[in-house]
């Protein structure tokens, strides 16, 4: 064995409490080593590397690490410091401190994939999770949280199919472009997807247009309400309709804030209801804050094609006593049978779950009901506003949203990106850019309004649109 | 007084918290609130009115959710009160869950991820609006890249198993774009990927989600992969490899450079589940193993915590010339700082995740490897394999406890023992041995299922326990270990101390009896009640 000295330990490190020298010596001795470099005695010389990695030198005190990391942080220009209009897929809510306080508490936060029996907590408060969403979606199954909405979707659309035996599904020409991406890679390549047009006017599906697209071919059709671009489709009945009568599924996608005004997708046919939870107690995170939510109702046909873990409630041998349990674990692919489990399942988004939880049990049913009120009335009141300036539209659709609203510049002569490049020097971020995505709607732009904006914050927006629109930069 | 005796490494009076919290549900009373939303302002009201009415007759939610009613402190009591009742890392020695490398989680990566100039981000922000953000991603990119030896990485896969249905896409993008597409119920090409029987189960799971056939490798008699098995099975079929080296055995497969050979071989590629790559840090890389991809768990290998099962990041990487199929957009830096690429490459797979992954566990992981160094890293790798391999030594020497395959030499970070003598000397199983174990406050984990070897017990101690912390857990499963003998009873009735008693799983696999939500548990059993 080549012994390479030019390959240095770090000793005393704070973390590793046995790179203390004298201790290490101890242990070496007492498995019959005189040194760290007669341990990997597996790992062949030529596959071994000769000198230490390239990074950078370790910051060794914690004092440096804090200040090279804020110094790095302070880089950014948050959304505490800035007006913020961007929502599509991430948004801006109002977190309660409740939320963070549970999701920081170190016996959550360092948890794994102990039993119950040693994680007791984690299992009621995902139960719980899965309760108090059930609640909001009107349904008796709800799993503990996949990733994100895009994965929720996806693997909607894929129990969707297993159940039909078919392998088309349907979904809105308008839709997160990256969402469609996520669905596409995840389905193919045996489920192809098929877009759907829409009503101009109003954005919603173009019945016509669905029909003609339904055959014995199609597994699911998935709509999501409100739509990615804020309106609602308010069609639901009859699109579920339409799908069951091809023998289709109906896969409805919620932002699940809106919940405590809209009627749930249960309500109006759909057969698996799929979502977003980083509305509900998660921080924006740069988008790190997702985690996606799937649920059904109570039969065994949806429940054993669920690739994800779901947590149910059973009686212990002391009475008075709840216990929780895997439900049907062996569908998964943690289960006996790997590649023949359902999809797969591994680490996700737990954490996210049970803040989500914490979320509804502190808002309750009247605050649900408040926050869906405020976000309509705000909003409204947004485009309101907005379509007052000259060559703005204030909403490209006709119809109600919730949230979100695209806000047309076509008339103004200027284009999103040079529009928001001007909000920027006013602290603000204005809604996400269109036109690559959407170019059918010219220069649009799609804006998202939550209870944390103010009359005045939105005062401010429309005022400083409007001297941005009048004058033009070239 | 007499001095007190506390000398026994062994936990004899633990008892885990038990607060007998209802569930959320019947903590409501009618009219508590548990915070206020704030409304919009009257000048808004008196412009837009109450908003609900615009809203189509059809779709207005009149009653709303039946979620409880309850005032703020009791829903932080009960969740407090929760989070006592579940044993996370930083409450305990953290061995017990082998294959999951639980490593200390330093508290303040924790409170860094914390600060507004994160949690605070909006993904779709002007690049200039997040220099300091896109610069961790690209650093966190070169550092794996110096890592591993790979050419780029991506962090969208929210977890191992994403990562290894990333590889997986990827692998099936490569051959799509090369005219071999699979297509079900034909003559198919490149439609098999081959794992191993002792690599995680979503190598196998994964994969078959988009479509491949899935072949197994078993252990030749000194637990490697068998090469003849694989020389067998790899050809023209085959579109991946796909195995984690050290496998959960803790067994280093010394001879992976003659299996990724092979692959390359027959025009397949190789994919590395790095999940047990803690004791391998600064020793030995994907590169020279002569893998395309691979990905690590950031929540693992790089001390990010576990969050109960995520939010986590199964950072993904490729050599240069599978790039072009990674999903997008990347990060590039340029003389006016970072930024995007402005679109995908035609060949990328699309995306696997929203936005660009879990930013704040990638923050984390920046800032463990920057209090580290190149110098840290690779002092986490010897330790973590002396620490593994101190236990191995002490738990052999017991005469009930032994480890199948290559006898008197080195396991790196990890073993997975055999109890199976036990068992047949006293009838108490591995499983048993599990739920007394948490009597004194220690995960203990058998295998992932189904069970390769008998009595399985898997133990991973990391580089973050001591060796006290060592020897207490060694004593700790020696005391259990004796109690089989003379005790039984007490390990088959076990838990003693946890918070709830043995379970009665039988409703978990019946239609009629599981209840997933509250809601459903009151419907299936509304009728005893009465």
């Amino acid at each position: 064995m080549t012994i390479n000295k030019t390959i240095n330990g770090f000793k005393h490190h704070p973390y590793i409490p046995n790179s203390a020298p004298q201790i290490q010596q101890q242990m070496l001795e007492e498995i019959g080593l005189s040194s760290l470099e007669e341990l990997h005695e597996q790992i062949p010389d030529s596959l071994k590397l000769k000198e230490n990695l390239n990074l950078p030198k370790a910051l060794t005190s914690e004092f440096e690490l804090k200040k090279h990391v804020t110094g790095l942080l302070s880089k950014n220009r948050h959304c505490e410091e800035n007006l913020n209009f961007l929502g599509a897929g991430c948004w801006q809510h109002h977190v309660p401190a409740i939320c963070d306080e549970i999701n920081s508490r170190g016996e959550f936060l360092t948890a794994y994939g102990g039993e119950m029996y040693n994680d007791f907590g984690r299992f009621q408060s995902l139960f719980e999770y899965q309760s108090l969403v059930g609640e909001l979606v009107d349904m008796d199954v709800v799993n503990v949280p996949t990733m994100d909405w895009s994965q929720a979707a996806a693997t909607a659309i894929r129990m969707a199919s297993r159940i039909s035996g078919r392998k088309q599904v349907l979904v809105p020409e308008l839709m997160e472009e990256d969402k469609f991406l996520v669905i596409k890679n995840y389905c193919s390549p045996d489920i192809t997807l098929v877009r759907v047009g829409y009503e101009s006017e109003t954005g919603r599906f173009d019945l016509a247009d669905l029909k003609s697209k339904l055959s014995e071919k199609t597994a699911a059709v998935y709509f999501e309400n409100p739509s990615f671009l804020g309106f609602i489709e308010s069609q639901g009945q009859a699109i579920s309709d339409l799908a069951h009568a091809a023998g289709a599924q109906s896969v409805v996608g919620v932002d699940p804030s809106s919940l405590g005004v809209l009627i749930p997708p249960a309500r109006y046919g759909a057969d698996i209801v799929c979502g977003e939870l980083q509305p509900l107690g998660m921080h924006m995170n740069y988008g790190g804050g997702q985690a996606g939510f799937m649920a059904t109702r109570d039969q065994e046909k949806y429940v054993m094609e669920f690739p994800s873990r779901l947590f149910g409630i059973v009686p212990t041998n002391t009475a008075g006593e709840y216990g929780f349990d895997d439900v049907a674990y062996d569908r998964t692919s943690f289960g006996h049978h790997r590649e023949h489990g359902k999809e797969y399942v591994g680490t996700q988004s737990a954490l996210w779950g049970i803040t989500a939880g914490v979320y509804l049990a502190t808002m309750g049913p009247e605050g649900m009901k408040e926050l869906g009120q405020t976000i309509l009335q705000k909003s409204q009141y947004a485009i309101h506003l907005i379509d007052k300036i000259p060559g703005v539209k204030g909403s490209l659709f006709n119809t109600c949203g919730f949230k979100e609203f695209v806000v047309d510049f076509n008339k103004t002569g200027m284009t999103v990106d040079s529009i928001n490049k001007a909000l920027v020097e006013h602290n603000i971020f204005g809604g996400k850019d269109l036109s690559m995505d959407f170019p059918q709607f010219g220069q649009s732009a799609l804006y998202c309004i939550t209870e944390i904006h103010s009359k005045q914050d939105i005062d401010c927006l429309a005022e400083i649109l409007e001297t941005i629109v009048a004058t033009p930069k070239r | 007084m007499e001095r007190i005796n506390r000398d026994s490494k062994v936990r004899k009076n633990f008892h885990q918290a038990k607060w007998d919290e209802p569930i959320i549900f019947q903590l409501s009373t009618p009219g508590e609130r548990g915070i206020q939303v704030p409304l919009a302002e009257q000048e808004i009201q008196d412009i837009v009115g109450n908003g609900f009415d615009s809203l189509p007759l059809k779709m207005k939610r009149d009653i709303p959710p039946a979620l409880p009613e309850i005032s703020q402190h009791r829903v932080l009591r009960h969740y407090m009160r929760l989070s006592q009742q579940t044993l996370g890392a930083d409450v305990n020695i953290e061995i017990g869950q082998g294959t999951c490398t639980v490593k200390y989680s330093p508290k303040i990566n924790d409170q860094l991820a914390k600060l507004p100039g994160i949690t605070a981000l909006h993904p779709l922000q002007p690049e200039q609006s997040v220099q300091g953000m896109l610069e961790i991603f690209h650093r966190t990119d070169g550092f794996l890249r110096e890592i591993s030896g790979l050419d780029r990485f991506t962090f969208q896969p929210g977890g191992g198993s994403q990562g290894i249905f990333t590889m997986a896409s990827i692998v099936h993008k490569y051959f799509e774009s090369r005219n071999q597409k699979i297509q079900r119920n034909q003559k198919i090409q490149r439609n098999e990927i081959i794992t191993t029987i002792y690599s995680h189960p979503s190598d196998s799971a994964a994969p078959a989600v988009k479509g491949y056939k899935i072949i197994h490798i078993g252990p030749d008699k000194d637990g490697y992969p068998d090469f003849e098995a694989f020389k067998t099975a790899v050809n023209e079929r085959t579109a991946g490899f796909f195995v984690a080296n050290p496998e959960d055995t803790g067994v280093y497969n010394p001879r992976i450079r003659e299996f990724t050979q092979l692959v390359h071989d027959h025009g397949g590629l190789c994919g590395y589940d790095q999940a047990n790559a803690n004791g391998l840090l600064g020793v030995t890389r994907a590169k020279e193993a002569g893998f395309d991809m691979c990905f690590f768990n950031l929540h693992k290998t790089f001390s990010t915590p576990h969050g109960c099962g995520g939010p986590a990041c199964g950072a993904t990487g490729v050599t240069k010339a599978l790039e072009k199929y990674m999903p997008g957009p990347f990060i590039n830096k340029a003389d006016d700082g970072f930024g995007f690429d402005d679109q995908n490459s035609p060949e990328s797979i699309g995306k696997v995740r929203s936005f660009y992954g879990v930013a704040p566990v990638v923050l984390k992981a920046y800032a463990w490897i920057m209090s580290m160094g190149a110098q840290g890293l690779y002092e986490v790798a010897k330790i973590a394999v002396l620490n593994n391999n101190y236990m191995f030594k002490k738990l052999m020497e017991l005469e009930c406890v032994d480890a199948p395959y290559i006898k008197g030499r080195q396991r790196v970070e990890q073993v997975r023992y055999t109890i199976e003598k036990l068992t047949r000397d006293t009838g108490i199983t591995s499983g048993d041995i599990q739920l007394r174990m948490m009597d004194f406050g220690m995960h203990y984990w058998t295998s992932h299922h189904p069970y390769h070897i008998a009595e399985p017990m898997t133990l991973e101690p990391t580089e973050t326990p001591s060796k006290a912390d060592i020897d207490e857990y060694i004593a700790t499963l020696k005391h259990v270990f004796k109690e089989a003998y003379e005790n039984p009873d007490i390990i088959k009735t076990a838990p003693h101390q946890s918070v709830c008693h043995k379970v009665d799983s039988s409703p978990s696999d019946d239609p009629d009896q599981w209840a997933i939500t509250w809601r459903s548990y009151l419907k299936k059993t509304a009728v005893k009640v009465n």
